[in-house]
């Protein structure tokens, strides 16, 4: 339980997920003063970042 | 605010991997040292984290946000010439004394410069400030709960108070700590578009200006009486106030940041932990501060926002952050946002009664009410704490209830506890000659002062309760700056005046405390990306760009 990345990783892949999911095939991504798909573009990033750490909290931990 | 079901799948996977962390955590943790401080074996990139996440509570986010919205970019001063040169000062100068004096706790620190009264005071005054500014979390966790959720006042306040109590109770300062980190990457991650969202549709820092008051939009150019600027302040309130006093105060003395660099695994980490987290903290005026603005600027340019109002039909600026949020989140994203906010509150509060924990079971338990117990007991002791924390935490909500600006009430805590105390940590680090009296004495008039300062002046129709009034301020956050100026005088220049008359310690005792009497692993074979001087200059050039830049 040394290394926090790996839960960090998971955790944010998991949000990830759920998030570009729902901007991919959601129906409604916008809000009322927003048109921006801001579901895909958030979501992608939180893949890459919690992909990042997991990466990084696994590679210590081996 | 409507929430969907993914927003609700999103806050509640939150909950229940911090619950998992807690789990997974305790069963590492074996001694009293383990759960309070965490042995000093924190990686010094955790630390950093933790050092501003803990600092990252409910008045940050929410409060900071409503700052911007109501006094403008001037709220920056909190950062750019508060909080980071605050940071960088600890990092280079009073770590090293922190560290080498071995302390576990603020107060202990006391005790071994000074003596047993010096430390019982500060440790009760301290006391009290952690449940304050915990309760004034879990009032603001509670409100948000009753918003989202629906539930009454006291069935949310409940329900945060048994969050902060399993995962708290579960790991101690570790769990508290690693679920810091956490939440920082979810604040990041959840308000940064938003800020990104709003300044675009507001037309950009440009079509902000021309939508805003210029008081609004500058930081230094209306400084120059307290008339010109919405805060109300003038320069010496500013810089010997805000700048000196506060921020110095907050960062040096107050025990739960410093604790968060006292867990580095090592003495350079310890010294990096503030000067590394300055990084993160010198940005985090445009995740918070700048939404409040462009909330305003679309207001006042008719672009379909409206500024929100309180039951009383003036503007609640306290509620910016969350109408922002539903205004430009759709589901999924609303979701995190509202979970990044209530990770925040669940950082102020379970830092707080954490500390609260480790002053009680070390600097009032075990110094006076049992000393020598097996480590067993203090173990079990500091778990109880815990509890006592957080229903004494759910009293100061009700308080912090009976306020309508939570910010004032916590920067007022904040001028009678850490503003004398800062004085006496200066001269106690860097002045041989302060004896263990005349910082008694020095500390306990400064706190005297600083009630009397509150009683004898009035502002916003709050203090005055002296018996009449002899000043009146503009704001209440000018009053409390000129009371934390008067506590912080008065405790230093009764410090110096009763040390020299009384006993000093002789320079055996001094050992590892005082300048002059520790000695430090050198540092000249470190990279220059980690010596602390180094990166120190860096941050204090990027925050006079900004403050040039904002002017």
């Amino acid at each position: 339980m040394s290394d926090l990345r790996t839960p960090v990783g998971i955790l944010f892949l998991l949000f990830g997920i759920i998030v570009t999911t729902l901007g991919l095939f959601g129906s409604n991504n916008t809000a009322p003063l927003s048109d921006v798909n801001v579901n895909l573009y958030v979501g992608v990033f939180m893949l890459l970042f919690g992909g990042g750490m997991l990466w990084l909290g696994l590679r210590k931990a081996s | 605010m409507n929430l969907s079901g993914v927003d609700y799948l999103i806050l509640i996977l939150y909950f229940a991997f911090t619950m998992g962390i807690g789990w997974l955590v305790k069963k590492t943790v074996s001694s009293s040292e383990d759960f309070l401080t965490s042995g000093r074996s924190v990686p010094v990139w955790i630390t950093s984290l933790a050092f501003i996440a803990t600092n990252l509570g409910a008045q940050e986010v929410i409060g900071m946000c409503a700052s911007g919205a109501k006094y403008g970019i001037m709220t920056s001063h909190f950062y750019w010439i508060g909080a980071i040169p605050a940071m960088v000062f600890v990092g280079i100068f009073m770590m090293p004394f922190y560290w080498s004096s071995k302390a576990r706790s603020v107060p202990e620190y006391l005790k071994l410069r000074f003596d047993e009264k010096t430390r019982g005071l500060n440790a009760i005054t301290f006391a009290m400030m952690t449940v304050f500014s915990s309760g004034i979390s879990m009032y603001a966790l509670g409100l948000l709960f009753q918003m989202v959720l629906g539930w009454t006042f006291e069935q949310s306040v409940l329900l945060s108070a048994a969050i902060v109590l399993v995962y708290t109770y579960l790991g101690g300062l570790t769990s508290a700590i690693y679920n810091e980190v956490l939440q920082f990457f979810l604040i990041v991650v959840g308000f940064a578009p938003l800020a990104i969202l709003a300044v675009n549709k507001a037309g950009g820092w440009e079509g902000m200006k021309s939508n805003l008051d210029p008081a609004m939009v500058h930081s230094w150019k209306y400084m120059g009486s307290a008339a010109e600027n919405p805060m109300g302040l003038e320069i010496i309130g500013l810089s010997m106030g805000l700048a000196f006093v506060m921020s110095f105060g907050y960062w040096c003395t107050n025990f739960l940041v410093v604790q968060r660099a006292m867990a580095a695994n090592s003495y350079e980490a310890a010294r990096n932990t503030p000067l590394i987290a300055a990084f993160p903290k010198m940005v985090m005026p445009f995740v918070v501060i700048v939404p409040g603005m462009a909330a305003v600027a679309l207001a006042s340019s008719m672009a379909g926002y409206q500024m929100p109002v309180g039951a009383d039909g003036t503007t609640n600026y306290d509620l910016v952050l969350t109408t922002m949020m539903s205004e430009f989140y759709p589901s999924g994203m609303l979701g995190i946002g509202i979970t990044a906010l209530l990770a925040s509150f669940m950082s102020g509060m379970a830092g707080n009664v954490t500390a609260f924990n480790t002053v009680f079971t070390y600097d009032i338990y075990q110094s006076y009410i049992r000393k020598d117990a097996p480590d067993a007991h203090y173990l079990w002791v500091g778990r109880m704490t815990t509890i006592v924390g957080t229903i004494l935490s759910i009293g100061a909500a009700y308080v912090a209830r009976q306020y309508n600006n939570i910010n004032d009430i916590l920067q007022l805590v904040f001028s009678f506890v850490n503003a004398p105390l800062l004085a006496t940590f200066l001269l106690g680090m860097f002045w041989k000659r302060t004896t263990a009296n005349g910082a008694f004495w020095g500390l306990l008039l400064g706190t005297f002062s600083a009630a009397a300062t509150h009683g004898l002046t009035v502002a916003e129709n709050k203090g005055g309760w002296l018996g009449g009034s002899f000043w009146e301020f503009s704001s209440s956050m000018a009053q409390n700056f000129w009371i934390a100026i008067v506590a912080w005088t008065v405790c230093f220049v009764m410090t110096i005046a009763i040390s020299l008359f009384t006993e000093r310690k002789t320079d055996a005792e001094l050992k590892d405390l005082v300048m002059g009497f520790t000695e430090h692993p050198p540092e000249l074979d470190l990279p220059w990306y980690r010596r602390p001087v180094v990166l120190g200059a860096i941050v204090l050039v990027c925050c006079l760009i900004f403050n040039i830049y904002f002017w």
